[in-house]
């Protein structure tokens, strides 16, 4: 009897304790919400923080986007070809970069890059009482340090999906048409005919708006939070990996089911 | 002189576990006061709850006059314009340069033209002796520069009070001697209050005008650095003449060596 109390105990400490994470992460995002406008009205704090999140990560971004579109290519026409439709190469490639692997792939690859990098930030910048430092100069480190960071992480994001589908096409291409000899003019005329504006490159720019809202709040959220100690950012920066690309991964499944059912 | 920070039978913990307990202390304006004790005994604390970063459980702790857990976010940012504060490794910005470390709180809280920031850091940098150093990255300089750039910064808005935790930890003598002299200097010539948090006895009592000493959470001493000095109070006799053992037990209460080593008494 003890023992069933015991259990149903901790179940009710851990639940206790998701929930309140949950409510203190939902109060977060709020006051950053709430802290935006400012960062608007000094728009030079966001274009160099789009200069270092996004810049520093379009290397590995463009990089990943070619050698993606390089196996697209080939699994595409390995597959295509067994029913005589390598025509439609092009459309399988485009169609699987713009409305899945640009936005998901890019967010997973975010997450690993810029992500880490934000956490450890904010996290050293708590651990070296620099957030403290501001607020004693009636400076709010949520206006002046966060809010600026998370928008040029929402801003990025889509951008660099654009970038990661557009390298992907070429890399489709140079395996496609250049290495395996598909037709151009089929690649590129199939499509231009089968990729829809609305239903295809909208849908992937808002997976990956809410992918970059997703995954920049959660690096964040962790660095400010983390406990002010080495172990401690080194903890926040793995969570900020483990949550961030859990999440894409579930938001992907959510948006693909809402916008394609 | 008039109080500018006035703490009355004040109480603060965490949890269950009080930190601070029944604490009086008077700040008058103009003057530079230490708040001394070991490791522990509450002292940042103080500052904190000055600050506003943390607030009291009970009692009162008024800033000239404005009662700091009744403020609300926007005028306890207007108070803390009035205040600065040096913080125990300078916590500097460390993407920036010294010049722009000290400019931050220019821009932040003024509206003043560049050309203005522009020559009164370097006049802030200048009272602390590194005008020539604006251009260094915080990681390009020593502890003890470090520590000068966070006054110089702390001391950009004119502030009617400046805190100081723990100013002499870590520095050699002589940048010991040189942050001292800046304290008390700066604090005259900018007419403010200084509260330093320290356990440096010697250079604390050179700049303090009065001393609280505070041990787990009370104030167990308090005057003139001299009335300090000759003080019959055996843990501010411990404390000053840095004796191993006394009110300040050398071991961690607990059990005997012989209990932990499972010895029992013969015969």
């Amino acid at each position: 009897m003890n023992l069933i109390l015991d259990l149903l105990a901790q179940l009710g400490a851990t639940v206790r304790t998701r929930l309140e994470g949950l409510g203190a992460a939902s109060r977060t995002f709020v006051t950053l919400i709430v802290a935006s406008p400012s960062v608007f009205r000094r728009p030079r704090l966001v274009t160099d923080q789009i200069h270092f999140i996004g810049n520093y990560s379009l290397v590995i971004i463009a990089v990943s986007g070619l050698f993606v579109g390089f196996v697209l290519g080939l699994q595409g026409y390995y597959t295509l070809n067994k029913y005589g439709s390598e025509q439609a190469l092009g459309l399988l490639v485009a169609l699987s970069l713009i409305r899945e692997l640009g936005p998901v792939v890019t967010a997973l690859l975010f997450a690993g890059r810029a992500g880490t990098s934000l956490t450890a930030e904010i996290g050293l910048m708590k651990a070296g009482e620099q957030l403290a430092a501001m607020e004693m100069m009636a400076v709010d480190p949520m206006k002046r340090v966060l809010a600026p960071r998370f928008w040029a992480g929402v801003i990025s994001m889509p951008v660099l999906a654009a970038i990661f589908s557009a390298v992907g096409v070429l890399g489709g291409y140079i395996v496609g048409v250049q290495l395996i000899g598909v037709d151009e003019g089929a690649f590129w005329s199939q499509m231009q005919a089968g990729v829809d504006v609305w239903a295809d490159v909208l849908n992937g720019v808002i997976k990956s708006f809410v992918f970059g809202v997703a995954v920049t709040f959660i690096a964040l959220y962790e660095g400010f939070c983390a406990a002010p100690t080495p172990e401690g950012v080194a903890r926040a920066t793995t969570r900020t990996v483990v949550i961030g690309s859990l999440m894409v991964l579930w938001l992907d499944f959510l948006l693909t089911a809402l916008m394609f059912s | 002189m008039p109080n500018l920070v006035d703490i009355r039978d004040l109480h603060f913990g965490y949890n269950e576990r009080p930190i601070l307990s029944g604490l009086n202390m008077q700040f008058p304006k103009g003057g530079v006061i230490a708040v001394m004790g070991g490791s522990g005994s509450g002292k940042t604390t103080v500052l904190r709850l000055i600050g506003g970063q943390i607030r009291a459980q009970s009692g009162g702790l008024a800033v000239d006059g404005q009662e700091v857990s009744g403020l609300n976010v926007s005028d306890l940012y207007a108070m803390r314009r009035r205040m600065g504060m040096l913080f125990q490794h300078g916590a500097l910005f460390t993407d920036l340069t010294v010049f722009d470390n000290v400019a931050f709180p220019l821009r932040e809280n003024t509206r003043l033209p560049e050309t203005m920031i522009h020559d009164l850091v370097l006049m802030k940098l200048q009272a602390v002796g590194l005008s020539n150093a604006a251009a260094l990255k915080p990681a390009q300089i020593s502890g003890g520069m470090a520590r000068r750039v966070a006054l110089a910064r702390a001391i950009a808005l004119d502030p009617q009070l400046i805190m100081y935790d723990e100013p002499f930890a870590g520095l050699d003598p002589i940048s010991m001697g040189v942050t001292a002299n800046l304290i008390r200097k700066l604090n005259d010539a900018l007419g403010s209050t200084s509260i330093v948090v320290s356990h440096d006895v010697h250079e604390s009592f050179s700049i303090a005008d009065y001393v609280y000493f505070l041990s787990q959470g009370k104030i167990v001493a308090h005057g003139t650095p001299s009335q300090m000095r000759e003080s019959d109070d055996p843990y501010v006799k411990q404390f000053v003449n840095a004796e191993p053992d006394g009110p300040v037990p050398f071991h961690y209460p607990g059990k005997t060596i012989a209990d932990q080593l499972g010895m029992k008494a013969r015969g």
